[in-house]
């Protein structure tokens, strides 16, 4: 089978891979890019374990091709964090304790990271709805949604100074 | 030392930030499907496509002559157990049981049954080379639910099981392989006393544990036999016992790497894929890596029992019970060991009853084999007895919380199978309940509340630690209990408790099984209990240690040292004035004092302290289309000492969750050729974040004076009354019960438009 | 799949060429979150796969002269963030908003959501109430079809080989009309619909029904029509007599199967219960305007 050359940016880094036309963009950030960060949980869309922002939107990376990423900006888990200075979405859920295996939680993180990017003042319904397509086994998502509104906090008090 | 006084601990009972977290919200941290070896090949494993069918042949030369493809494995690659190596240790798993379930034998006993498994150099190869290979089946008759497997006619799934616990021993092969039976003075006695008796029928499908990462492993074979073993599991130690075990290993051969594992509930305390991956890797000569997906998650391992539960309850006006008994039928699944002894036990255990009987009956069928999930048995029980308990407390107008009250266990009451209970905290947990907020806020229409309570025993057993005291004196804490829940954190608490240094210098590290001592799984909630004894102890040693290094440093016996905050000190004035040793400088210093310190310790924990919960739950009911939200939800439970907070908050949470989705819309759904037609999170319905409220956490202490800390286990009582507290609101809410799992909506309003369900027994 | 190829081509002609011109199966790609899953799954075996986002149109809501024009692969998230369309036609895009995730709305699309042919499709019913239609290019050159007419059956369009839909166009509202979509669920979210309502009316100055369309989805083999539940409210107020009829004749509409995700009965009982409720709301919004 020919392979695609596909030359895209992850995570701010102009990177090119080779890639088989059934490979899910899933499928290259883990097994030909190395960035194991996004996790596989269902294959079909349903539980946000490989969630990544992809121009600007969050999609489910396990749903893309990787031949699709052509030309196009893609920000894993692994670019949320600048160096090791943690996001506050990062923060908070530490100080939270809003994961306990931690799985489902880079999903999490990217996309509680869109909805800030997006909405400074969630309410509580609007971020639970948002992330409605991450599904967590062990939390029961209180202490997630606490740590996100918590985060959203932060970054208010940030952008207002 | 006693660390029982809350008042005097200083790191236990706080909140810091868990050591393996960053590496978790940054992507670093490496779970079962994250790791690579070089060469490695791509596994995947041929299934039945069949409920019951015998395995005439395979044929797998087509799929060896493909390019790319190293190695195929069929059962014939297994080795036959004999009886004395179908255990391994003081694990529970029927190893022959485990060996078939991971390569059948002569009969695909379930849809989606490993039959045969190819390793190639692409994922893609490997899946076209799956298409090759040729199996034959002879298509037999298959049964799926627990009473149409226990009818004498049913297809029987194993010919060499006869029914045991059955007096005089039977001739004839049947799927129920055991049933079991409680008894506690005399239950016909008890009813004939009774002034109301009340029998019902409940009913729970199959659920699935939906730990979101599917089993994953990558295992290295070398010629010499000696294998790496990376895997997510519950067990590091399980891994290895059972994989060598299966595949006629030397234990000593194989080193198991736990990798991080993202959630189990009991559903990776057993093996899948590694015996697999192993024979693989040994015939290909390559690391072998078998990532499940998660339709095979769901056709083939384990969920635990749908059941059938029966319950009969006696009563006086006034309250008191005074009879009870239950017959509970739990499937489990294509080989035998569902989860219906525990199930037995602890329905009835958190009350003080007289008289009581529960039967249980274990039934095979052709259904993936049933695994433990949190509190094995208790849940489907508890939602019986808890909703039974709530129709007796209408039947006789008392408050159910008042009823529970009544008839709650305490300290000194004999539990019906046999312990007599000695500080529980099941009486706080009501009180808290009658006083919380939520009782006072008023309900709108079409909304009701319920209560109900639960209990699991919680385990302790074989746990082992090790403490290092490095040369620049921070911690090293190596345990072998894979972390699901933020234990690791807990360890380094108490450790540094402990020693009476900052938690940020103690790190802890979960060991593979060649870098600590064996420890049992983590699972029964017992690693804070178990693994934190271990810890503590092996902590305590190293201060001993500590002392003695001081004692020779100062030239003064070891007995005239105290150690505290971190520091050894002169134990009063006669010992000599010195000035304190910290930790560090002895650490600095050990090489002249004796050498490293260090301290390992091995224990089979016992005194667990068992848990108690009762839950409140509120609930709004759409009576057009039966669609039920949960408004509100407090759990409050007995955890005996919080270790961390946050991380036993979590847990109750978590099981709050899981139970909810249990009780409202999560069932297996299979159709007449006993096929699995929701293998995915699209049509198997967990519950996500827009399904939940906030869930409020009581933590109610009454220590376990057994454990240092006066810890008890806290992770799987949670999960126990969920569902009798949703279905007891759901009731209060719409006055009509309904006593069949899930509550779905199409139940719901079927309920309301047809009133009472028409499956009762009259008094 | 041995013999898979991905193409990306830049005109909907070269895109009609590939998809015309290959031997085997060849799929068009918008959003990809149907097709991938069925790829994934192995229930879907192309030959061929046509990436129809790098063309020109493909992506993007324009007004022309009196109507919307929709590309036929502009995902979910686009149709929620265009304010007049939303605006103009809640329906539609709460339609299109309630298909799966915040990240399935990131590449979900319109014909994406068309052609995979689900009954239970979310964005059809509030397009077909609309007398939305499509434009679809092939190898006969372009044609333009009401979207009612496109899917056939489970699975199954009217699409000839070498066709794909390039854009949908939607006449803007009148004055006092509005539309609403409403589905049922288990769950609050992530389900697929087992029962979804469109309701699309026109109100006169006094608030009665001059026009609607009633669309149910997930009930039949197709998304139906239901003219007996359009002339229910046809000439009325929305009181309780006319909302009974309504009830009555939406149940009487359905032709729905028993299912993993909901009963015959079942379906019957909420997609009355969900054509009263949606009109209600698309009577609210059209009177408002």
């Amino acid at each position: 089978m020919a392979k695609t050359h596909v030359s895209t940016v992850i995570n701010g880094e102009p990177v090119e891979f080779l890639c088989e036309p059934q490979q899910t963009l899933l499928d290259v950030l883990r097994d030909e890019l190395n960035l194991t960060g996004s996790k596989e949980g269902c294959s079909s869309g349903d539980c946000g374990a490989c969630t990544v922002i992809c121009d600007g939107k969050i999609v489910c990376s396990c749903l893309m091709l990787g031949a699709e990423a052509e030309g196009r900006s893609v920000t894993t888990v692994e670019g949320v964090a600048q160096g090791d200075h943690l996001h506050p979405v990062q923060q908070k859920f530490l100080e939270h304790a809003a994961l306990q295996c931690g799985f489902c939680t880079p999903g999490f993180i990217v996309a509680a990271k869109a909805l800030l990017d997006e909405n400074l003042n969630p309410t509580e319904e609007e971020t639970r709805y948002w992330l409605a397509g991450n599904l967590c086994r062990c939390t029961g998502y209180d202490k997630i949604i606490r740590a996100v509104l918590d985060a959203a906090a932060v970054m208010r008090a940030e952008a207002g100074r | 030392m006693s660390f029982l006084d809350k008042d005097t601990l200083k790191v236990v009972g706080t909140r810091p930030i868990r050591p393996d977290g960053v590496d978790k919200v940054t992507g670093r941290a490496n779970f079962g499907a994250d790791m690579v070896m070089p060469g490695m090949l791509w596994g995947k494993i041929k299934r039945s496509p069949h409920a019951h069918a015998r395995i005439l042949s395979i044929n797998t030369d087509k799929a060896m002559a493909l390019p790319g493809v190293k190695a195929v494995t069929t059962r014939a690659d297994f080795p036959h157990l004999p009886p004395d190596k179908r255990v391994i240790g003081a694990a529970p798993a029927n190893l022959w049981d485990l060996s078939r379930n991971c390569m059948a034998i002569g009969k695909a006993l379930y849809e989606g049954h490993a039959v045969a498994a190819v390793a190639a150099v692409s994922p893609a190869i490997a899946d076209q080379a799956l298409d090759l290979i040729e199996v034959e089946y002879e298509v037999l008759p298959h049964v799926m639910d627990v009473e149409a497997a226990m009818a004498p006619d049913a297809p029987v799934l194993h010919d060499d099981i006869f029914t045991a616990g059955v007096d005089p021993k039977p001739t004839k092969p049947s799927n129920v392989s055991k049933v079991v039976r409680f008894t506690k003075g005399d239950v016909e006695a008890g009813f004939r006393e009774a002034e109301i008796v009340i029998e019902r029928r409940y009913t729970t499908k199959p659920v699935h544990q939906g730990y979101i990462e599917p089993h994953a492993c990558v295992v290295s074979v070398a010629p010499d036999g000696q294998t790496t073993i990376w895997s997510s599991s519950q067990g590091q130690f399980m891994v290895r016992g059972y994989t060598a075990r299966i595949v006629g290993a030397d234990i000593a051969n194989i080193r198991v790497i736990p990798a991080e594992i993202g959630g189990g509930f009991g559903g990776k305390t057993i093996v899948y894929l590694e015996p697999v991956a192993y024979m693989l890797s040994k015939k290909s000569g390559r690391a072998v890596k078998i990532v499940m997906s998660r339709e095979e998650v769901f056709r083939a391992t384990g969920p635990t029992s749908g059941a059938v539960i029966d319950v009969k309850l006696g009563a006086k006006r006034d309250g008191r019970i005074v009879a009870a008994q239950a017959w509970l039928k739990y499937q489990s699944g294509a080989f035998q060991g569902s989860p219906v002894q525990q199930g037995c036990i602890c329905g009835f255990a958190p009350y003080d009853l007289p008289n009581t009987e529960t039967v249980g009956y274990d039934v095979l069928c052709n259904r993936p084999k049933v695994a433990a999930y949190r509190a094995p048995g208790a849940p489907i029980s508890a939602f019986a007895v808890e909703s039974c308990l709530d129709e007796l407390a209408r039947e006789l107008k008392i408050d159910p919380l008042e009823l529970r009250q009544k008839n709650g266990a305490k300290d000194g009451t004999k539990a019906a199978h046999g312990p007599t209970w000695t500080n529980i905290g099941y009486a706080r947990t009501l009180e808290e309940a009658k006083a919380h907020a939520q009782f006072k806020i008023p309900l709108g229409p079409n909304q009701g509340r319920g209560i109900a309570s639960g209990f699991w025993h919680n385990a302790g057993g074989e746990s082992s630690a090790a403490v290092h005291v490095n040369e620049d004196g921070t911690v090293t804490v190596t345990e072998g209990h894979p972390d699901i829940g933020g234990s690791r954190a807990s360890m380094a608490m108490m450790v540094a408790e402990v020693l009476g240094v900052p938690f940020e210098s103690v790190r802890p590290v979960v060991g593979d099984t060649t870098a600590i001592g064996f420890s049992a799984s983590t699972g029964g909630s017992r690693v804070t209990f178990a693994g934190g004894m271990a810890v503590t102890q092996a902590t305590q040693k190293v201060v001993e240690e500590l002392k003695k290094r001081a004692a020779i440093t100062w030239d003064i016996s070891p007995e005239a040292v105290e150690w505290k905050e971190g520091q050894a000190f002169p134990a009063g004035a006669n010992a000599g004035s010195f000035e304190p040793l910290p930790l560090a400088e002895l650490a600095a210093k050990s090489a002249r004092t004796g050498g490293p310190i260090s301290a390992e310790v091995q224990i089979n924990a016992q005194g667990q302290g068992p848990g108690f919960t009762t839950h409140i739950c509120d609930v709004e009911v759409d009576r057009e289309t039966g669609h039920v939200k949960i408004l509100r939800y407090t759990a409050i439970q007995d955890v005996g000492r919080a270790i961390h907070p946050s991380y036993v908050e979590g847990q109750m949470q978590g099981g709050v969750a899981q139970g909810v989705g249990w009780a409202l819309s999560e069932e297996y759904i299979y159709d007449k050729d006993g096929k699995l037609e929701n293998p995915g999170f699209l049509d198997y319905r967990c519950p996500v974040a827009s399904d939940m409220p906030m869930i409020e956490t009581i933590m109610v202490e009454v220590p376990n004076p057994r454990h240092p800390f006066g810890a008890r286990g806290v992770g799987e009582v949670p999960i126990v009354p969920p569902m009798a507290a949703v279905a007891n609101a759901i009731a209060d809410a719409i006055g009509v019960r309904l006593r069949d799992l899930p509550m779905s909506p199409p139940r719901v309003l079927a309920a309301l438009d047809h009133g009472e369900p028409m499956r009762q027994a009259a008094e | 799949m041995p013999n898979l190829s991905f193409t990306a081509p830049t005109t909907v002609d070269e895109a009609v060429r590939m998809l015309a011109g290959s031997a085997g199966l060849a799929k068009p790609l918008s959003g990809g979150t149907d097709l991938l899953v069925q790829l994934r799954s192995g229930r879907m075996r192309p030959e061929a796969i046509v990436d129809l986002k790098r063309i020109p149109g493909l992506i993007g809501i324009r007004e022309e002269s009196g109507e919307f024009v929709i590309g036929a692969a502009t995902p979910g998230v686009m149709l929620s963030e265009h304010e007049a369309l939303s605006h103009a036609w809640p329906g539609i895009v709460e339609g299109a908003d309630l298909i799966g995730s915040q990240q399935i709305q990131g590449r979900a699309s319109l014909a994406g959501n068309l052609c995979n042919a689900s009954p239970a499709a979310d964005s059809v019913p509030a397009l077909i109430a609309a007398h939305a239609t499509c434009v679809i290019a092939g190898p006969n050159g372009r044609r333009t079809a009401m979207v009612e007419a496109i899917v056939t059956g489970p699975g199954r369009t009217s699409l000839e080989k070498g066709e794909f839909v390039v854009e949908f166009h939607v006449p803007k509202p009148k004055p006092h009309q509005s539309d609403a979509y409403l589905r049922f669920i288990p769950r609050t979210e992530m389900d697929i619909a087992v029962v979804g309502c469109a309701v699309n009316v026109t109100l006169d100055g006094n608030g009665v029904c001059a026009d609607a369309r009633v669309v149910l989805g997930a009930v039949a083999p197709t998304q139906i029509v239901c003219g007996e539940a359009a002339k229910a409210l046809i000439g009325h107020r929305l009181d309780e007599p006319t909302m009974a009829a309504l009830d009555a004749a939406a149940g009487r509409a359905c032709n729905p199967i028993t299912d993993k995700r909901g009963t015959i009965e079942y379906r019957i009982k909420v997609a009355g219960v969900l054509a009263r409720r949606a009109a209600k709301i698309a009577f609210e919004r059209a009177g408002a305007r």
